[in-house]
């Protein structure tokens, strides 16, 4: 059942962001950025928990869930130590994948080359 | 025949032919989805393993990005991308694919030229925004709480 | 008036065309000189592989017509890179005397225009025009690495990885270049750089009009007319814009865009880039004026001169378009 809760909203935000490529033209990169800080936004004012609550992966493995855990973050970490925590929790609480990204690539990057697609 | 340029805006954006939405989107929909399950499934499987809520989700952002790396080296997540568009940009596979595809590209200008320098040309906005975002977020708990 | 007309013949001696894999497996792919059989050519970088391909063109090119290196007066070529290296790299070792074009995608007229030049005004007798792209080394310096998941728009075209060389001569053969005109910049507005047919239509409607008008010519007077790279897109642009004047292109007239590949090669709106009109105009054009299938041809250059650059700065992006007269010899 939480994976096709999952499905479901994983699916539905993709599918949201499509009908806005396609509609708009606007480029990945600003699309991405967009939902880091919107997520961000509707975590700060609580409405993104629920969507965690309900679709668990599908909330938080698009871009929208890296915004999440920011606010995460930040809250937990102003909580603890104050104001130097509104400059560690963000990146703390994604330093795992921002980590991964980095280190995984830069290995990949001495085995393998981009490839002609055609 | 002179035309002005709103004139000309007519005749090019009649000639272009839109995406093809309705596919699109159930692409979309459908791989969007299946990532996320797989995401799930890391997310359960952290969970019967006993790591903390941090922890499951760290754990999970980290397996996700290296699903998203591996299939970009080996060249099969932009095969899957052409027609699945959104449903792999959104998800943080796309987050990991647009730093390992620059990172294989521009090797051939160098390991620290190449690979490091250019390794965040995609990437770059989502964590200076992301970071500046959450920072101010952070400043306004603090001025809030004190 | 600026089209020109060449009194002292100037003759296409020979021709050559390196292309990539995919374009080998297009409807051109068998009259292809040489097709590579990856896009790296078994070098290591793109840019390498393009390299190697402006060099086995130019050399497939002198080698038809009989020619060694030092026989030319001189080269005139370009291509898509910043700083034009694939070209000047590829002539690098030639001691060829160079002149490095850029004209966008309309390079391959660019230098067929000047070139006639050179031979008519008895400058030159033998000189070797080439323009080349490569869609993996475009895609990096335009667009997104090729391992990035992104989705192309339907309007959107494919850069040809093909690499043309034609060598205009004095001495009398098959072809004649008879007429030239240079095309002046257009720039109707667009902004959207994966539709460069749009933006590009303009200028070659503009050329071909202001062509017309100058030398008294209807279309019915040519067996074909071609423009460069304006793809699905562009050629709709101007049937319409030659429509509204009350002229019918559509029984002469294509694009080269949509000759290189197969309909099934997902190339979206069609192919671009300096070796798409140069691979049409080596691997259909001429061998078709050289067997008399056709008796008049108007090969038109299209090229986008955009960089990412002014696209970033939110620049539309200007078009032009040089047009070049291809007579087959009675």
């Amino acid at each position: 059942m939480e994976y096709l809760r999952a499905f479901l909203v994983g699916g539905a935000i993709c599918a949201l962001s499509q009908v806005l490529i396609d509609r708009t033209r606007l480029t990945p990169a600003r699309i991405l950025s967009s939902y880091v800080i919107i997520g961000l936004v509707l975590t700060a004012l609580g409405l993104y928990q629920p969507l965690v609550d309900f679709g668990g992966a599908g909330a938080t493995v698009p871009l929208f869930g890296f915004g999440y855990s920011m606010a995460k973050g930040v809250e937990a970490a102003v909580a603890q130590y104050g104001w130097t925590g509104a400059f560690t929790g963000g990146i703390a609480a994604t330093a795992g994948g921002v980590a991964a990204a980095v280190g995984l690539s830069l290995v990949m990057s001495f085995f393998f080359q981009s490839r002609d697609p055609s | 025949m002179k035309l002005s340029r709103q004139e000309y805006q007519k005749l090019y954006e009649k000639a272009s032919p839109p995406s093809p939405s309705y596919k699109n989107v159930l692409m979309a929909f459908v791989v969007g989805g299946l990532l996320c399950v797989l995401g799930q499934g890391f997310r359960t499987l952290y969970q019967k393993a006993g790591l903390s809520e941090q922890g499951v989700a760290a754990a999970v952002a980290i397996s996700m990005v290296a699903v998203g790396v591996v299939l970009t080296a080996l060249g099969i997540y932009d095969k899957i991308a052409k027609r699945a568009g959104a449903g792999t940009l959104v998800p943080i596979t796309g987050f990991a694919n647009s730093v390992a595809s620059p990172a294989l590209e521009f090797k051939t200008e160098g390991m620290v030229l190449g690979t490091c320098v250019r390794m965040f040309t995609i990437a770059g906005p989502v964590l200076v925004l992301g970071i500046s975002a959450s920072v101010l977020y952070g400043l306004i708990l603090v001025a809030l709480g004190g | 008036m600026s089209t020109v007309e060449f009194k002292n013949p100037v003759y296409v001696r020979s021709w050559a065309v390196c292309a990539g894999k995919k374009e080998g497996e297009g409807p051109l792919g068998d009259r292809f000189d040489v097709v590579c059989p990856d896009g790296r050519c078994g070098e290591k970088s793109w840019e390498k592989a393009e390299m190697k391909m402006v060099t086995t063109a130019w050399k497939t090119a002198l080698q038809k017509a009989g020619m060694s290196p030092g026989d030319v007066g001189c080269a005139l070529g370009g291509d898509l890179l910043n700083q034009c290296v694939s070209t000047s790299f590829g002539f690098r070792d030639s001691h060829i005397p160079f002149l490095g074009l850029y004209g966008a995608c309309s390079t391959m007229a660019e230098g067929l225009l000047l070139g006639s030049s050179l031979v008519a005004g008895g400058i030159q007798d033998h000189v070797l025009c080439t323009a080349s792209s490569h869609f993996c080394s475009a895609e990096r310096q335009y667009r997104y690495p090729l391992a990035y998941g992104g989705q192309r728009p339907p309007t959107a075209q494919w850069t040809a990885t093909a690499c043309g060389a034609v060598v205009l001569s004095s001495g009398k053969s098959g072809i004649r270049v008879t007429r030239a005109k240079i095309g002046s910049i257009y720039d109707p507005g667009v902004t959207d750089a994966s539709n460069m047919g749009a933006a590009m239509a303009q200028s070659a409607y503009e050329t071909l009009s202001a062509y017309f008008r100058e030398t008294g010519d209807a279309p019915a007077d040519y067996d074909l007319i071609v423009t460069g790279d304006l793809a699905s897109v562009g050629k709709q642009l101007v049937v319409d814009l030659f429509d509204a004047d009350g002229v019918d292109m559509r029984p002469v007239y294509d694009d080269c865009g949509l000759m290189l590949f197969h309909s099934g090669q997902d190339v979206h709106a069609g192919a671009s880039g300096c070796g798409c009109s140069a691979a049409v105009l080596g691997g259909y054009l001429l061998p078709a004026l050289d067997k008399k299938l056709f008796r008049r041809v108007l090969f038109c250059g299209t090229g986008a001169l955009l960089s990412p650059l002014t696209t970033s700065q939110g620049e539309s992006i200007p078009g032009i378009c040089h047009l070049v007269c291809l007579e087959a010899e009675a």
